[in-house]
């Protein structure tokens, strides 16, 4: 006897089965996700319901959380899809946003004196962000294109190195009175809230979504766009697709890489600095939950595609707000992996399918 | 023969993935009705989405209608065997301790955007209190406090506060440490080792305190003894304790005493032959019951319970809740009733443990008296003349904080007998 079952390549997919594989995906992972839930002696429908509850149908509150949840991970996964597209694994966003939270919380507390008009504020905040996020990533990009040095451990290095470098600043020259954080922000360097405008509608009271969520969809329009129509978006594909053809073309890849790897910092910069003044309001320890190395995630479900990129963080942030419900958090965790799993997994009947061949001797 | 291999080859694929979604149905069905103890029943009407518990303690966090409902957040999960496991112990025990209380958790919480969303998403459900047990959720506590008036927020280890329905919570554990730091001098002085290592996670003041407090305490047991500290800039992280630890032990500690949340530390001391001391929570020792010494530990139950019933008295107003030991907030680990002391803890220092210890359970020997003058800092300058004493603020080492006086002294120097230095600020 042998295996009936036949594992054949097949051609490219159109756009509609594909989405179809990830609804049937995505639809086998919550059935197994209800499996453990049940293992678990929590009822699988009212927890589905309940994670619904938290991250989408629940109100604006739901959606606010949502939206903000979401935020960074659309910046860092813009970011980490920029460079992927070129084949540029920069996996250390995280590294990127904490040293953009760095910056802006320097401008914001330290550099420019509190009476700064607002909107000036913010803006060399931002620019603060971004600068600092994409030397750092173009730290990586130069020891690429200069010394071969593989842009995977640089990335991932130095976002150890970001960790201890914003500890120094935070318990040391920054720290407010010795506890491991720096004073508030003044409101100048505060982003927009809708809950600022809760004294006029108070249904706007605790609504935190803020400035940062239109940033993050104007970012990624602007990706959308550049990629599409700029000659960098055309350079960024075709170095991807053959390096060594887009040479010959006349691309220049070092020089390539150093500014992909710059704008990939960048926005992850950004999103360290939409995070702490948009939410946290002063910098403190820990305030990333590792927002970098989750876009990574998001980037690859959203196949390098920054409007996809939108959509699925948009759903992953839903999934990680709404996974609170569950508790001990391990569940939720699991209920987590089981759904990525599942869909990343489902990647290979993208690529390939299954024939039947029968149960018949070997002959 | 390929060619005739191919025609034979129909494609069922839907049949595969409808066999296997049929098999994961059937294994799905609505769970039986929980009715063990310990889990709440669901309460009619008490939410729209009816709580539902399981004996495993597995459950969506929910109010339930006629109880005291109470949240707790927490920094990491239940089993981190240190301090969020504490704090759930207290949380279990305040089930006991008072009755027709609630109480409902949510583990591992970030300390960024998720804080605020988590602690506002439970006072929406109707909790009446919310307990958030980690440093970095100050801010969002505050901000949670002043969009739910009618909600009672208590924030473990910060110091804002706002006179009405949020307040912060902390206690004595300088005095334990003290006490733990006789136990580990008395025990370098036998074996011959006059040296103990300190595993400290940041250099803030409360940690310096608590090292501060330990030194006094080695030295009081042992003049001759210094207090060796390695910095570990984490609060929880166990191979980088243990390597702390095993650095200590290589520089000829015989005692190591950890003030980070892992027993690495107390593992390593064993694998040593030397000894170990935890801490956060009771049963710290059973990482290595032989060769630990003692544990100062969190024994936040009975303060819960406190906090609910002032709460329900209507007698409670949130400010600076620093508890010291008499309150019962604080433990150490084989002194307590119907406790024998670990075999490793000399004979010798016993009675004189105990004598303070009772001294302090019964509020005549506070943490004001650790820090008593004359003491002088490890640079061999004066910090106290003979006879002063710290302020609450010199212990918090507050500074720059609206509502609150500024330290005169602030716990920003190491004590004498102290080996190492700060990190410069």
């Amino acid at each position: 006897m042998r295996w009936p079952l036949r594992i054949v390549p097949r051609h490219a997919l159109g756009r509609w089965p594909r989405a179809g594989i990830a609804l049937a995906a995505i639809a086998l992972a919550l059935l197994l996700g209800a499996l453990f839930l049940w293992a678990a002696g929590i009822d699988p429908v009212a927890a589905y319901a309940a994670i619904g509850r938290a991250a989408f149908w629940g109100g604006a509150y739901a959606l606010s959380d949502t939206a903000v949840k979401a935020t960074p991970l659309i910046l860092c996964g813009l970011g980490c899809a920029l460079a992927f597209r070129m084949r540029l694994w920069n996996v250390g966003a995280e590294g990127q946003l904490l040293l953009g939270a760095w910056a802006a919380s320097g401008v914001a507390s330290f550099w420019l004196p509190a009476a700064t008009p607002r909107p000036l504020m913010l803006a060399a905040m931002a620019l603060a962000a971004l600068l600092a996020g994409g030397s750092y990533a173009a730290l990586a990009g130069w020891l690429k294109a200069r010394l071969n040095v593989s842009e995977i451990l640089s990335t991932l290095m130095l976002v150890y190195v970001a960790t201890h470098f914003n500890n120094f600043w935070i318990f040391g020259p920054w720290s407010q009175s010795g506890f491991p954080l720096t004073p508030q922000f003044p409101p100048a360097a505060q982003l927009w809230r809708l809950s600022d405008a809760a004294a006029q509608v108070p249904a706007l009271g605790g609504i935190g979504l803020h400035a940062g969520f239109a940033l993050a969809l104007l970012t990624a329009a602007i990706c959308w766009w550049s990629l599409r129509q700029t000659r960098l978006g055309l350079a960024i594909d075709a170095v991807g697709d053959n390096a060594a053809t887009a040479r010959s073309v006349g691309i220049d890849v070092g020089r390539t890489t150093v500014l992909v790897l710059a704008l990939s910092g960048a926005c992850a910069g950004l999103a360290g600095m939409v995070e702490v003044s948009g939410v946290v309001l002063r910098l403190q320890e820990r305030f990333s939950p590792g927002y970098g190395f989750t876009a990574i995630i998001v980037a690859w479900l959203a196949r390098l595609h920054p409007a996809l990129v939108v959509v699925v963080a948009l759903l992953f942030g839903g999934l990680l707000v709404g996974c609170r419900e569950v508790q001990p958090a391990g569940i939720a965790m699991l209920l987590q992996g089981t759904l990525l799993f599942v869909v990343v997994g489902s990647e290979f009947f993208v690529r390939y399918r299954l024939r039947w061949c029968g149960w018949r001797a070997h002959e | 023969m390929p060619v005739l291999e191919k025609r034979r080859c129909p494609r069922p694929r839907w049949l595969l993935l409808a066999a296997s979604g049929a098999l994961l149905l059937a294994g799905c069905k609505r769970p039986p009705a929980q009715t063990a103890g310990g889990a709440a029943a669901p309460t009619p009407g008490s939410t729209p989405a009816a709580p539902i518990a399981a004996a495993a303690g597995s459950a969506i966090p929910a109010p339930i209608a006629g109880k005291f409902n109470v949240a707790f957040v927490y920094i990491g999960p239940v089993g981190d065997g240190g301090w969020t496991y504490a704090h759930d112990q207290g949380r279990q025990q305040l089930e006991k301790l008072v009755p027709d209380v609630h109480t409902a958790y949510v583990e591992s919480v970030a300390e960024g955007a998720d804080a605020a969303q988590v602690i506002r998403g439970l006072a929406r459900k109707g909790f009446q209190l919310i307990v958030t047990t980690s440093f970095g959720y100050m801010d969002a506590t505050e901000q949670v406090a002043r969009e739910f008036p009618g909600t009672k927020f208590v924030h473990v280890s910060g110091f804002k506060s706002n006179g009405s329905n949020f307040g912060n919570l902390f206690g004595a554990m300088e005095s334990m440490k003290y006490l733990a730091g006789m136990i580990a001098g008395a025990r370098a002085k036998a074996d011959g080792r006059p040296r103990v290592g300190y595993i400290a996670p940041f250099p803030i003041a409360e940690v310096i305190r608590l090292g501060n407090a330990l030194a006094l305490g080695v030295r009081a047991s042992c003049p001759e003894c210094t207090l060796t500290v390695r910095w570990i800039h984490t609060w929880f992280d166990p191979a980088r304790e243990k390597e702390a630890a095993e650095s200590l032990l290589a520089d000829g500690a015989g005692v190591v005493v950890t003030g980070a949340d892992s027993t690495g530390p107390l593992v390593a001391a064993a694998e040593r032959g030397r000894w170990g001391i935890g801490y956060d929570s009771a049963n710290a020792c059973q990482a290595s019951p032989a060769r630990c010494l003692t544990t100062p530990y969190w024994n936040w139950g009975a303060i819960y319970a406190d906090l609910v019933k002032q709460i329900q008295a209507g007698t409670w107003r949130g400010g600076n809740d620093y508890r010291d030991v008499d309150s019962g907030i604080v433990g150490l680990a084989g002194f307590m009733e119907g406790e024998q002391p670990a075999p490793g803890v000399p004979a010798e220092v016993v009675p004189e443990v105990r004598a303070v210890l009772d001294r302090m359970r019964a509020g005549t020997f506070t943490r004001f008296d650790l820090f008593k003058g004359p003491l002088k800092n490890n640079q061999g300058a004066l910090v106290l003349a003979a006879g002063q004493v710290l302020t609450q603020e010199d212990l918090e080492g507050i500074r720059g904080i609206a509502g609150r006086r500024d330290c005169a002294i602030c716990m920003n120097w190491l004590v004498e007998g102290v080996s190492g230095e700060l990190p410069k600020q």
